[in-house]
């Protein structure tokens, strides 16, 4: 063995303790789960376990989210020699009960049990998210049990960085922090820099409203970001790591704190790791909260200190990055799935998803559906696929409109598309964008101007305020979805619109600026007459103003018919 | 030094490796407008009023911030780039209260010639309803953020030629405004050396000199310009020695 630890050993010792146990109960600790009460339920459970004397026999682990976070918490039942039982909504009592027949006499609680068949799960395909609900996140010991480090440990003793990019530029994993960048090839693009002060960046900004896949990976599976972190680094050449994490995440901080501090220790981290003369560090950076922030180049001058706003490309930043030396962003999602490549192999991982787009992608499924939380799912696999089989359909009876993916700079899938394979071209050619992985779905009840006001008023408060099309354009382009919605809106304010949607996305500085009237052209594309259905003759929003009389004068009797409950 | 040959508005052009579109036009004889760029400064291409489109390129490039290449073929004054660029400043106009008429910088404001030469002749868009507050407790200048354009050049100029780093930018959004120091008032900034280098690189009367009037701005921007070119000359005499 080259140094250091022995994961073997380590992994090991952990497994034979684990199976001293005959009983493992798994409860989801996560946010969603712990904002629904999980504290609760694990103590009623743990009061339970105590008073009956099972603590050598039973052993309580609080894991990460196990997806499902709309029937939380959740937790689930591993018994030597039987099949895992899954419970949803488990409250404090139903812990109790689940204590009391389950763990203490070997009878599960039937009506609260969910089938690990139903489709929510069986459609699921966990690459990234393969730990989650299996591991404790603040042991590093678990995660070694589970394979983890073992990936990187044979990386660095027995591969090439050339052989390591190999594998993942074969392996066609793409950026999955939005715009979908070959990963092994920008890893190429840094290993070939000339430095020996490069740097990578996990980007954990994660500011789409309502997205928290890269805030579960970090909180839930810590060490998977740091290994993936650490391959990138001894496959480019990097001896500094930052993960950029926003400060809305205290949680994650304090997770992958205490993950840099347990690798440190066992060696993973550090200098001459696993005997060879590679040396890599990992250090955490909190961010402000500011959407732009995760833009590559403004998240590398709020890394330096400076002003958060992003400047010119190029130079790129695997040319000139952090203090001028080439440095190299991915998200925490693309980081994560590169343990389970290197382990698992480049041609396992290229077999899920689709040609263009391998592997699988998560998705924090929201909106109006029976079942909504995080999944993950191969590549491909199509949209209604996700909100029959997995979302259960949509909530109370009322039929599909639309589904909202890549937030605010994405756009709308309406019904007519709902079989189109989830893919990055696919979405691309509907008008939307893969995105980070934010998936809204709609149902009939909702109105898409009132999405899209919803969305440019978010760019417009997210607006750096650096350059002027996205600054003037999102606050104008919002005053004017305003004064539609609002039934002030003529059909000149919809032309409008419309220039301003051009002059932005052609001219701002930023990808914020550049895609933020996406989610406009996207909903006036499918659903336009929503649109020229909110608009008044000219001057009738003068109705009931002092001298409107004179306007409404002007207009004939029959262009006032169809506004007159507007103008009233 | 090595060139490269392209072509601006069809006027064939050698150019050396490192200049950018805006210097080569200018030296074409074509004029590239643009607001927040000025000689002797860094480049933040923040403006986009300098938008020009390359053949080949799907999106206009900023003129100030792209080098010249060879074979380019540059076109700065197509239809959409005027059009795009009327709407920008309208936009411009709409976010602060430009009253030209009660301006020392009327006659020598850039924005109000970019108007002029671009054709904006009404701003379709609402100004907001109240002016901020001016910043007049320096003594010899005065700021009023209702005729700032975000330029960002005062920035530049106190931070890159007095080395005084007064000025910053605070906010975001339409909230983006200018601060001394950490947020005090202009008189009371201890890092100010009052050499005004700001007030002559502001391109409108936002920035100004207590006790000018109406239109009395005078036309001192090149003053940034001209120290610029100095330093880098003698900078360049110091390392021939
Ligand atoms: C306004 C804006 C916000 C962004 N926010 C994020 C983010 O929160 N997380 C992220 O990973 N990438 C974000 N990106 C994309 C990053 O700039 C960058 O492309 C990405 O982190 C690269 O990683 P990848 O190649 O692994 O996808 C954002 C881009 C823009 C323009
Ligand atoms: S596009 Fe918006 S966020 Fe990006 S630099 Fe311009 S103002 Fe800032
Ligand atoms: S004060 Fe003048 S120079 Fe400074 S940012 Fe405003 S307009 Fe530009
Ligand atoms: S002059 Fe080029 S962007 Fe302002």
């Amino acid at each position: 063995m080259s140094g250091g630890v022995d994961l073997f050993d380590l992994a090991q010792k952990e497994r034979e303790e684990q199976a001293v146990y005959r009983r493992t109960v798994l409860c989801c600790g996560s946010t969603a789960c712990l904002s629904g009460g999980a504290q609760a339920t694990q103590d009623a459970i743990r009061d339970v376990v105590a008073e009956k004397g099972l603590e050598q026999d039973v052993r309580l682990v609080a894991t990460g989210c196990m997806g499902l976070c709309s029937r939380g918490p959740l937790v689930k039942v591993r018994s030597r020699g039987e099949d895992d039982v899954l419970y949803a909504d488990v409250d404090a009592d139903a812990g109790r009960r689940i204590a009391e027949q389950h763990l203490a006499a070997g009878q599960p609680v039937e009506e609260r049990t969910l089938s690990l068949e139903h489709p929510f799960f069986a459609r699921q395909v966990r690459v990234v998210l393969e730990n989650m609900g299996e591991i404790d996140p603040n042991r590093i010991e678990d995660y070694i049990a589970h394979g983890g480090y073992r990936a990187l440990r044979d990386a660095v003793s027995t591969m090439t960085p050339a052989g390591v990019i190999d594998v993942v530029q074969r392996s066609g994993l793409r950026g999955r922090g939005g715009g979908g960048y070959p990963a092994g090839s920008k890893w190429k693009l840094l290993n070939e820099a000339k430095s020996d002060q490069k740097t990578v960046i996990a980007n954990g900004d994660e500011g789409d409203p309502g997205a928290y896949m890269d805030r579960t990976v970090m909180e839930d599976d810590p060490h998977r970001v740091l290994e993936g972190m650490a391959i990138a680094a001894y496959a480019t050449g990097a001896i500094k790591g930052y993960i950029y994490v926003r400060a809305e995440y205290p949680v994650a901080v304090r997770r992958l704190e205490q993950a840099i501090r347990q690798a440190k220790r066992h060696k993973l981290l550090g200098k001459n790791l696993f005997g060879t003369d590679f040396s890599f560090d990992v250090e955490i950076r909190i961010g402000a909260g500011a959407f732009v922030c995760g833009e590559e180049t403004a998240l590398m001058a709020s890394i330096m200190g400076q002003r958060g706003t992003p400047v010119l490309r190029p130079p790129y930043p695997t040319e000139r990055g952090l203090w001028g030396h080439p440095s190299m962003i991915n998200n925490v999602e693309t980081l994560a799935n590169v343990p389970t490549i290197m382990r698992r192999g480049a041609d396992w991982f290229a077999n899920i998803g689709t040609e263009t787009s391998r592997g699988t992608k998560v998705f924090a499924l929201a909106g109006k559906l029976e079942n909504t939380g995080l999944i993950e799912v191969p590549m491909g696999i199509t949209l209604r696929e996700i909100i029959e089989e997995i979302g259960g359909g949509v909530a109370g009876a009322k039929a599909f409109k639309a589904a909202q993916t890549g937030g605010p700079s994405g756009g709308c899938i309406p019904l007519k598309h709902i079989d189109t394979p989830m893919d990055y071209d696919s979405l691309l050619a509907l008008g939307s964008i893969m995105g980070s992985g934010g998936l809204i779905v709609m149902d009939e009840d909702v109105a898409m101007p009132d999405v899209a006001r919803f969305f440019m008023r978010f760019c417009m408060d997210e607006s750096c305020g650096k350059c002027l099309p996205c600054r003037a354009g999102t606050y104008e382009m919002y005053e004017l979805l305003d004064a539609l919605v609002t039934g002030r809106g003529t059909a000149a304010t919809l032309v409008r619109l419309e220039t301003l949607c051009e002059v932005v996305r052609t001219n701002s500085l930023c990808g914020l600026g550049q895609t933020a009237p996406n989610p406009v052209l996207s909903t006036l594309h499918y659903f336009r007459p929503e649109y020229e259905a909110l608009l008044v003759p000219d001057g009738a929003h003068l109705a009931g103003l002092p001298g409107a009389h004179v306007a409404a004068a002007a207009e004939s009797a029959s262009a006032f018919a169809d506004g007159s409950e507007r103008s009233a | 030094m090595a060139g490269v040959n392209l072509k601006i508005d069809g006027v064939e052009i050698e150019a050396p490796v490192g200049e950018n579109l805006m210097q080569a036009a200018t030296r074409a004889g074509v004029r590239v407008p643009g607001l927040c760029q000025l000689d002797g400064l860094s480049v933040v291409g923040a403006c986009r009023l300098c938008m020009v489109e390359i053949a080949g390129t799907p999106r206009p490039r900023p003129a100030c911030a792209t080098p010249v290449g060879e074979s380019m073929d540059v076109h700065t004054d197509t239809p959409r780039l005027r059009e795009h660029r009327r709407v920008l400043l309208e936009m411009l106009f709409a976010e602060g209260q430009h009253i030209c008429a009660a301006c020392v910088a009327s006659g020598a404001c850039e924005l109000q010639n970019l108007a002029a030469e671009l054709g904006v002749d009404h701003v379709n868009f609402t100004p907001p309803p109240t002016r901020l507050e001016m910043d007049l407790s320096h003594p010899r200048f005065g700021y009023d953020p209702s005729r700032c354009v975000l330029c960002t050049r005062c920035v530049r100029a106190c931070a890159e030629v007095e080395g005084a780093f007064t000025w910053g930018v605070a906010g975001r959004g339409r909230e983006t405004h200018l601060v001394a120091d950490l947020g005090v008032p202009w008189g009371e900034a201890e890092s100010c050396t009052s050499c005004g280098k700001c007030v002559s690189a502001c391109p409108v009367g936002a920035l100004f000199e207590k006790g000018t009037s109406v239109g009395e701005r005078r036309v001192t921007r090149a003053l940034v310009s001209t120290l610029t070119a100095r330093r880098d000359r003698e900078s360049h005499r110091e390392v021939l020695k």
